[in-house]
């Protein structure tokens, strides 16, 4: 069998930037609830606040470092695999990605620092003046490569001079049309990420009865985060999902399932998409509701996917299942949040057997959703990678054979698991040593490096 | 504005990738002396000396390779893919000793993470010779595309290289440590740079001999009128150099060492850079050839300008803070 290039690297994209984005997707929502930690101890003394912020300032810096790790490698793959997308659309998406990689950098020199190491140093205020840099920061860098990627979406403000795109309004190619929809997704996932985390930890504690006064306070924030949340990330991403019927029809048409354009068209609920013979088995469907979602009126057309020759649809198995897994997943969480609140009205949030079982098991679906989620956008938009522009199998590099890269997607797969195993690992070391209760400061750590914050050991109890 | 754009960049490219080999030089020099030190606790000295620091070091590895996608394209659309694997092991190289680094401290298996430190020390420093001796091989072109071979950098040259980049990293780490420690372990590592910079010397002896013999096209830059006289005086500088650091590793100086051994890595890099300019991908493509849209550049160029006294104060300062020398059981962690 003849060894596809362009698959592999595809495959190889797919797998670093998925362990990528699993650490900021969770950093971005942690800088945020640790400057919210900062501002209420700063405004009430509570202690439990500050115990709180220390504890998830150790497993936010172990997930940062991680986080860097994973994008130096992220910032070469450009070259090595996707060559002449690098030089086709350089001239829009490296300024793009370069101030992704500025914001980092701006973050580790100044503010970073301050919030891992200085509570002891610098005054108050500007420590927490420092926790909300941070925060601003990571959603700074998620401006810019979602600005990137977008643009690869639906590309605007540039033009092909001589088979390369440059940019003539960078305000129209930075705002992109499905730009601004993404945004506010990601952000919402990020938060919705990282509060299932904090919710599964605390519910954790709480089923053991460790740290319980700590445990209470999480918990009870994550929820009223996610009960306010996961509605509204609901209506984001149905929003979004309008940008994308307007700009991306055939990504949709994929989503939903429908192979044939009609006037009231059904939802899918279910079914087993069929390339082959361009049809749905074992489908569930409820009449009319998909005009009605996309186009707002029951009669409304829309395309199915026959309306596009073969070699312009996207592979619709997997994107109508990554898309049911998100969506799934999201009315999970607003089912978690609705419940929550129910609870909290008869002051019964903490003590319910179940429903602490229940968000313990839930402690990863944030993650899950996030890659059903890019899984969907990213496969959806095949064959091209910038949209009707720009073919993904003519943006590889010419000279890399499959074996090369075959070759290269093991030693990934190996080193990533070896490595981010050991980080995983120690993460879970910090969870099970849990938030301290005496020796509130520490020790002093005086090293800068983010890893060097926690002082958790890997092995003993 | 056309003209200078590329200009600007390639100097600040250059300065980045100079940095990084700086900086990461005496951090991964370090890890490959590891085998060398006497005991456990030698070794946490060892890394002590260098762990306020060695992550802000990688910065600059980033800036340099990161920014030539948004600044020049070309160079990294045809570099890169050129030299897949090197690169390749390298990123993976340098995941493992910055992963190994920080887990020695946390770990009781101490031992273990300390060899796989060296390990991933010692390659990463190999596969960036290997990356430096494909590039300065050249690359084959076509049109806007690499379309040689994925083993096209892999010759004696290239290992030699590689061999030299070891050999030097490890001086850089030696004269540091010689810097920052004291009694027993300063010894060692006295007694360990001499012959690290006959090795360095033997090297450079080699290099330059071998590699105009090699390539024709350097070797006319560096024989023509009026280059020569760029080219002339950096071996004798090179010379020069060499001399006074034998000197003061003999007189047993402290800080001299260091810095001449980073005086000989700056004087390499000048006499690479005299061997290319104004080529960014050997053997034919300018930097003005190779560069982004003038606007693209530009637009990075304002957040670098911003950006980069910052790298460059939170540098300074963090050496400032972290001055002086490191003693047995008193660290960082
Ligand atoms: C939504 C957010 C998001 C997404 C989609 C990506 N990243 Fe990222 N990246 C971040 C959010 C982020 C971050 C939160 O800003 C990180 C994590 C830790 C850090 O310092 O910044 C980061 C770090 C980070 C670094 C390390 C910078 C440093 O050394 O500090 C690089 C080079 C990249 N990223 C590059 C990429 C590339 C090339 C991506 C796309 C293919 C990408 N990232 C996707
Ligand atoms: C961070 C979350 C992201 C995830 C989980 C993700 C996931 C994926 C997946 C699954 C693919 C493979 C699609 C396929 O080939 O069938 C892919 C492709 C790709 N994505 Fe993303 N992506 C993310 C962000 C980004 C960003 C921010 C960019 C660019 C700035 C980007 C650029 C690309 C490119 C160049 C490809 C390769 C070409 C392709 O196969 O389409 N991605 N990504
Ligand atoms: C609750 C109902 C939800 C709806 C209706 C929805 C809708 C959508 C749509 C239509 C897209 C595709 C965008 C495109 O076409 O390019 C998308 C992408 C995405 N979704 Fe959702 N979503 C929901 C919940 C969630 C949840 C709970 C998460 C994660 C916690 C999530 C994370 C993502 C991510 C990361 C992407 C890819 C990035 C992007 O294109 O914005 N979504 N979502």
């Amino acid at each position: 069998m003849e060894l596809d290039p362009v698959i592999l690297s595809r495959i190889q994209f797919a797998f670093v930037v998925s362990f990528h984005i699993l650490f900021p997707a969770f950093t971005i929502g942690l800088a945020s609830f640790i400057a919210v930690l900062e501002t209420l101890w700063a405004s009430t003394n509570r202690e439990v606040f500050i115990r709180l912020s220390q504890f998830w300032t150790k497993i936010f810096a172990v997930s940062f470092a991680m986080g860097v790790v994973s994008g130096i490698v992220m910032s070469f793959q450009f070259g090595t695999n996707w060559s002449r997308f690098s030089d086709i659309a350089g001239n829009v998406v490296g300024p793009l990605m370069g101030y992704e990689v500025i914001t980092a950098f701006f973050l580790e020199a100044t503010f970073l620092g301050i919030l891992l190491f200085g509570r002891n140093r610098v005054p108050r205020p500007v420590h927490v003046f420092s926790s909300y840099m941070v925060a601003i920061g990571t959603l700074f860098s998620a401006f810019w490569i979602l600005s990137a990627n977008s643009w690869m979406q639906t590309p605007a403000g540039a033009e092909l001079v001589d088979g390369r795109f440059v940019v003539t309004d960078w305000w129209a190619a930075i705002f992109n049309p499905s730009f601004p929809y993404r945004f506010a997704h990601m952000v919402a996932a990020c938060y919705l990420t990282t509060a299932f985390v904090v919710i599964g930890v605390s519910a954790w504690y709480l089923r053991h009865k460790r740290h319980e006064d700590t445990a209470r306070t999480a918990f009870s924030m994550g929820l009223g985060l996610v009960a306010i949340l996961a509605p509204l990330q609901l209506i984001i991403g149905d929003l979004h999902g309008l940008n994308t019927f307007e700009h991306q029809p055939a990504k949709v048409a994929a989503m939903e399932g429908h192979w044939e354009t009609q006037e009231g068209a059904p939802m899918i609920v279910f079914g087993i998409p069929d390339e082959e013979r361009e049809m749905n088995h074992a489908e569930i469907k409820i009449p009319l509701l998909g005009s009605l979602i996309l186009t707002h009126e029951a009669m409304g057309e829309v395309r199915g996917l026959k309306a596009w020759p073969k070699d312009e649809r996207p592979p619709v198995a997997i994107v109508f299942y990554a898309f049911r897994i998100m969506v799934g997943l999201g009315f999970l969480m607003i089912g978690v949040g609705l419940y929550s609140l129910l609870l909290r009205k008869r002051g019964r949030l903490y003590d319910s057997p179940g429903f602490l079982r229940l968000c313990t098991w839930c402690l990863p679906i944030g993650f899950i959703a996030l890659l059903a989620g890019w899984f969907t956008t990213e496969i959806g938009r095949q064959p091209w990678i910038v949209y009707g522009f720009l073919r993904t199998s003519d943006a590889t590099s010419p000279a890399l054979t499959g074996g090369n890269v075959l070759s290269s997607l093991l030693i990934y797969a190996v080193v990533y698991t070896v490595i981010f195993g050991a980080g995983i690992y120690y993460l879970y070391r910090i969870v099970r040593s849990g938030p301290g209760e005496g020796g509130l400061f520490g020790g002093l750590i005086s090293g800068k490096r983010p890893l060097s914050a926690p002082d958790v050991r890997m092995e003993g109890e | 504005m056309e003209t200078y754009l590329p200009l600007i960049w390639a100097g600040i490219i250059g300065l980045g990738v100079f940095m990084y080999v700086l900086m990461d030089g005496f951090d991964l020099g370090i890890g490959i002396l590891f085998p060398f030190a006497e005991s456990e606790e030698e070794r946490d000295v060892m890394m002590n000396t260098v762990a306020p620091v060695w992550d802000g070091n990688e910065t600059w590895l980033v800036l340099g390779g990161g920014g030539l996608l948004a600044v020049f394209p070309l160079a990294y659309a045809i570099i890169m893919p050129a030299l897949y694997f090197p690169i390749l092991i390298m990123l993976i190289a340098l995941i493992f000793r910055g992963v190994a680094f920080e887990f020695r401290f946390k770990s009781d298996h101490k031992r273990l993470w300390g060899v796989a430190f060296w390990f991933g020390s010692t390659l990463a420093t190999f596969s960036q010779g290997l990356v430096l001796g494909g590039f300065i091989q050249g690359f084959e072109v076509e049109g806007r595309n690499f379309v040689g071979g994925a083993f096209d950098w892999f010759s004696w040259f290239s290992v030699v290289i590689g061999l030299a980049l070891v050999a030097g990293y490890g001086l850089l780490g030696a004269t540091w440590l010689i810097l920052k420690t004291e009694g027993e372990t300063q010894d060692r590592f006295y007694r360990l740079a001499r012959p690290l910079l006959v090795a360095m010397i033997a090297f450079i002896i080699i290099v330059s001999i071998w590699t105009p013999l090699n390539y024709q096209e350097i070797a006319d830059r560096w024989f023509s009128w009026p280059n020569i006289l760029f080219v002339a005086p950096v071996p004798i500088l090179t010379a020069g150099v060499a001399l006074a650091l034998i000197n003061a590793l003999a007189k047993r100086k402290e800080v001299q060492p260091f810095v001449l051994s980073l005086g000989l890595f700056l004087l390499g890099y000048l006499g690479l850079g005299i061997s290319f300019w104004p080529n960014v991908v050997p053997p034919d493509i300018t930097v003005w050839e190779a560069a982004a849209a003038h606007n693209s550049q530009f637009l990075l160029l304002v957040g670098v300008i911003i950006l980069l006294p910052f790298i460059l104060f939170y540098t300074g300062y963090s050496y400032f803070v972290f001055r002086g020398k490191v003693r047995a059981g008193e660290g960082y962690h």
